[in-house]
């Protein structure tokens, strides 16, 4: 087999080395009535080639947005990822490397976190950022959980504008807490009065913005409700390359910022993995779950870079630390770092206008099909429409056509009937006037 | 000590090929940038007076100056490419390039989460067969694929346990947990509410089976037990352990990180397990990067299949489905947990999971399993006469050694596990297990040769002796020949630096 090295020589030579007879005498701790005696209802080994084949093989059956004008958004986004981020990331030195625990061979990594830490602070307007979590939704669930370490306090409160996954997450995290939700019901429009549902219990009021539907919202007005109350103000974005264009939540007074990272540097993938971003205030970094790395000097001064704050940490804390989380999204940060720094401050703010730019125009284009109502007023990159006919059987026949052409909201709410017509269309630097047409068109044919 | 008597005196600071790179933040040229973009159309734009002024602060860098960047990063870093990772609990092990091909195919890499199922039936079955995989090797009726890592696989098992006894009515307090359990056990547990009652160990490095049963009652929801255990032993009176806590009607959690080196060979179904999570960047191979991504599907019974988060794969009339919202009945949800992140789980992980198990198949798993256990075995052999051997073996995957060698030597195993760096070799896992004093956990796995085990063992040996021989200076110095030397840890906790900001003549401009 093309993974092992030892070949039957070796492991005669090593079990005479042992001092046993047969490999069974190393599993001699194990029960007889444990052991696995009849053959396994698998395959045997395959050769590269076979394993190429097979997977190659169900890979085919799927409908690539690479090949089919794709307007699917919903919190994981298409865009177009430079082909250095790629090959940095299989560099094996980034790829198989294990946690930095130990700093002095480890220092690659740890230096590309500390510039993913900053970059995140930089974007979101916030003072500091952790170095990672599994991707938005549980990000956000964290937060809930900080907030409430921070408060003292159990009431949670989630917008209506919140991304549904997002507000599962962070329901079940909780589960068997004594935390208590108010969950606005969907906020198609954005006109929900947060502040009304704030009181002196209130631990965090959670928001999103750009919100799930699209619009955009000044949330200065709800930080201040949150600071008169003591509640801290939670701002979920899900399209970071928003943030390239678009006022960030440290600019709005938001205490505590959660991000889907994916739009920058990493691929769809069926839905991960993804990188969640995780920023706050100086004064609340000892209540941040997950890893964080810190600027010290080794012993000779010079610069350099360790884990820190780690009496957080599981390992260090186990039943009483801020969380059980130990894996990061290291390689997805990674991804997101190399991306953004190619960007920089021009590319992602370029990145951002045509994002925007190309979402008007399509706005403007799939607005004018008769049986299709915009029901946005501000958007970033994507918006509601709301059809003549239900969105789901509308979806599933776009792409019969060949066209990704938005995601039902129904997929996420599929009770309200209310918003069976409603259609979520993301638009992105990948999609031309060909692209916007083509949607238009088989839009129209079926309306 | 003096703070530039190891700098390499070159006028630049590098030596040869270790060449110093400083910060993104400190390199670059405002407004330039490393992507080629075209002029967006100019519209009237639709942000609400929402655009964001001013500068974010991003540095701007050409492709060839962040490619020059990384690259120096990446020379800065040990990683199981190069190099032996004798890393305990943590199954360093071969990553295999066909697996990143695999996942970099269009036709998976591309796909958006939310496409309407009939675009995605090769995806969904992908799932499908990751799932069969999974639970025949496991010898469990039902897998939960969307914990995004180990610690959210423990999280999931746990909830799915607690749903279990209070749909029953049956409301408990106590998890049991063994003292030499990973930190994310007793964390995990905390964070479902329970109150952690810790097992201690015996003689023989297994959870006590009378201590167990003293700790058993009516109202101990589960025990989180790591089989093979922490100190690389099987926990060789685990079916009565099982029995037990079965006994009392509570459930029984494994921590399956040391999966590596039953599989083939011991299916914990056969165990008495109800919940169990795989750690895939473990077991199967998908990279560590650097501390992630993971993937932590957990393998259920069917007494706790019914709890399984949101959301999963079935088979429908008209192919394969998701099931992503509570339905009617328990195949369609209705008992779930809930949703643990966003969309379907790590997929990238599961075709990499999926590509290493078909590449071994049966026969080669369980020789997976063989090979890692007899190379930790043969490390304990070259290694016992001059290491302090914690239990007596035969190991399984992982063998356990503590400070006893190191009395009287001044040497401590922090110093130890540093001068290895300077040998070329990762450190081995230090001071965990917490139940063994000044512990050294190696862990060799499958991938590595003899050659690479019996140059370890000389290394390994002649700084034993270089310690008893009262050398302890060269461990306190060490490492000395890496890109940085020790790290003043203590320091960066105290005085946090957890960014870079601009110099405050230059914040001022």
């Amino acid at each position: 087999m093309r993974y092992l090295p030892l070949t039957d020589n070796d492991r005669q030579a090593m079990l005479a080395a042992i001092g046993v007879t047969s490999i069974e005498d190393l599993f001699a701790d194990v029960p007889a009535a444990a052991r696995l005696e009849a053959p396994l209802d698998l395959p045997d080994h395959a050769g590269e080639m076979e394993v190429e084949r097979a997977i190659a093989g169900l890979a085919a059956r799927n409908l690539s947005p690479a090949t089919a004008p794709s307007f699917l958004g919903a919190g994981a986004y298409r865009h177009h990822l430079p082909a250095t981020v790629d090959y940095l990331i299989q560099r094996g030195e980034f790829l198989t490397s294990y946690t930095p625990y130990q700093p002095e061979v480890s220092q690659g990594t740890l230096q590309y976190l500390f510039e993913f830490q900053t970059q995140v602070a930089l974007l979101t307007a916030m003072d500091v950022a952790n170095a990672s979590m599994y991707d938005g939704a549980s990000a956000c669930a964290e937060a809930v959980m900080m907030a409430r370490r921070i408060t003292g306090r159990n009431k949670v409160v989630l917008s209506g504008g919140l991304h549904p996954h997002y507000r599962e997450t962070a329901a079940t995290f909780a589960r068997y807490s004594n935390a208590e939700f108010a969950a606005a019901p969907p906020d198609v429009e954005g006109v929900e009065d947060l502040g009304a549902m704030i009181d002196g219990e209130t631990a965090c009021v959670v928001v999103q913005n750009p919100a799930f539907f699209g619009h955009l919202g000044d949330l200065a007005p709800l930080a201040a409700r949150c600071a008169e109350s003591g509640a801290i103000m939670i701002v979920a974005v899900t399209e970071v390359v928003s943030l390239g264009a678009v006022r960030p939540p440290g600019e709005m007074g938001a205490d505590i910022v959660v991000a889907e990272g994916q739009s920058l540097g990493n691929p769809l993938g069926f839905g991960g993995p993804y990188v969640g971003l995780l920023a706050t205030r100086d004064k609340h970094v000892r209540q941040m779950p997950g890893r964080i790395v810190g600027e010290t000097t080794d012993v000779d001064g010079r610069r350099g870079w360790v884990l820190t704050l780690s009496t957080r940490e599981q390992h260090i804390r186990r039943d009483k630390a801020t969380s059980n989380i130990c894996t990061n999204s290291g390689l997805c940060a990674l991804a997101f770092t190399v991306h953004l720094a190619l960007l920089g401050s021009a590319g992602l703010k370029r990145l951002a206008a045509i994002n925007h730019s190309v979402a008007v125009r399509a706005a403007d284009v799939l607005g004018a099909v008769p049986g299709v109502e915009v029901l946005n007023d501000t958007f970033f990159n994507e918006f509601t429409l709301r059809l003549s006919k239900p969105a789901g059987a509308v979806a599933d026949k776009l792409a019969q056509r060949g066209v990704l052409g938005g995601v039902p909201v129904s997929r996420f709410y599929p009770r309200e009937s209310e918003l069976a017509n409603l259609l979520l269309v993301a638009v992105s630097e990948t999609n031309s006037e060909a692209d916007i047409a083509a949607f238009a068109g088989a839009l129209e044919a079926l309306l | 000590m003096a703070a530039t008597s190891r700098t390499p005196g070159t006028i630049t600071g590098n030596r040869g090929l270790q060449i110093e790179e400083p910060l993104i933040f400190e390199q670059g040229t405002a407004g330039r940038t490393g992507v080629d973009l075209a002029e967006p159309v100019p519209r009237e734009d639709r942000l609400g007076g929402l655009a964001r002024e001013g500068e974010i602060g991003l540095p701007g860098l050409s492709e060839p100056e962040v490619m020059r960047h990384f690259m120096r990063l990446s020379q800065k870093n040990f990683a199981i490419d190069s190099g032996f990772y004798p890393l305990g609990s943590c199954t360093m092990k071969h990553n295999p390039r066909l697996n990143e091909r695999l996942a970099r195919l269009p036709g998976l890499a591309d796909l958006h989460p939310m496409q309407p199922e009939a675009t995605v039936q090769g995806a969904l079955e992908l799932i499908d067969s990751l799932a069969r995989w999974l639970k025949v090797l496991t010898g469990m009726e039902a897998v939960a694929l969307s914990p995004a890592a180990g610690a959210q696989g423990e999280l999931c098992g746990m909830m799915c346990i607690r749903a279990a006894l209070e749909a029953k009515g049956d409301a408990r307090r106590r998890v049991l947990v063994p003292e030499s359990a990973h930190g994310t056990n007793p964390a995990t547990a905390a964070a479902c509410g329970y109150d952690i009652d810790a097992v201690a160990n015996n003689a023989r490095g297994r959870v006590d089976l009378a201590a167990v049963k003293a700790k058993l009652g009516d109202d101990v929801a589960g025990i989180m037990l790591t089989n093979p255990n922490t100190c690389g032993l099987f926990e060789d009176e685990i079916l009565e352990i099982a029995e037990a806590v079965h006994e009392v009607g509570a459930y029984f959690y494994c921590d399956g990180a040391n999966f590596n080196a039953i599989v083939g060979k011991v299916r914990p179904g056969d165990l008495g397990i109800d919940a169990m999570h795989l750690n895939l960047h473990k077991t199967f191979s998908t990279p560590h990067g650097g501390g992630g991504p993971g993937s932590g599907p957990v393998v259920l019974s069917g007494g706790l299949a019914p709890f399984a988060p949101l959301p999963f794969v079935v088979h429908g009339k008209e192919g394969f489905r998701l099931v992503e919202h509570r339905g009617r009945s328990e195949d369609e949800g209705l008992s779930a947990i809930g949703r643990l992140k966003g969309f379907h789980g790590q997929m990238g992980m599961f075709v990499r999971a999926l590509a290493y198990m078909m590449s071994h198949g049966a026969d080669g798993l369980r020789q997976v399993a063989e090979d890692a256990v007899l190379n930790a075995n043969y490390l304990l052999a070259g290694l016992k006469d001059v290491l302090t051997v914690s239990y007596p073996g035969p190991c399984m995957h992982e063998v356990l050694f503590d400070d006893g060698f190191l009395e009287d030597t001044g040497v401590s195993t922090l110093d130890f596990a540093k001068a290895l760096i300077d040998e070329g070799f990762h450190p081995t896992t230090i001071y965990f297990p917490l139940v063994v004093h000044g512990a050294m956990l190696m862990e060799p796995t499958e991938t590595e040769s003899k050659a690479s085990l019996d140059q370890f063992i000389a290394t390994v040996r002649g700084l034993a002796a270089g310690a008893r021989s009262g050398d302890a200076a060269k461990f306190h110095d060490a490492p000395k020949l890496t890109p940085r030397r020790r790290l003043d840890e203590t320091g960066a906790a105290r005085h946090p630096v957890l960014r870079w900001r601009p110099a405050p003549d230059k914040a001022a401009e």
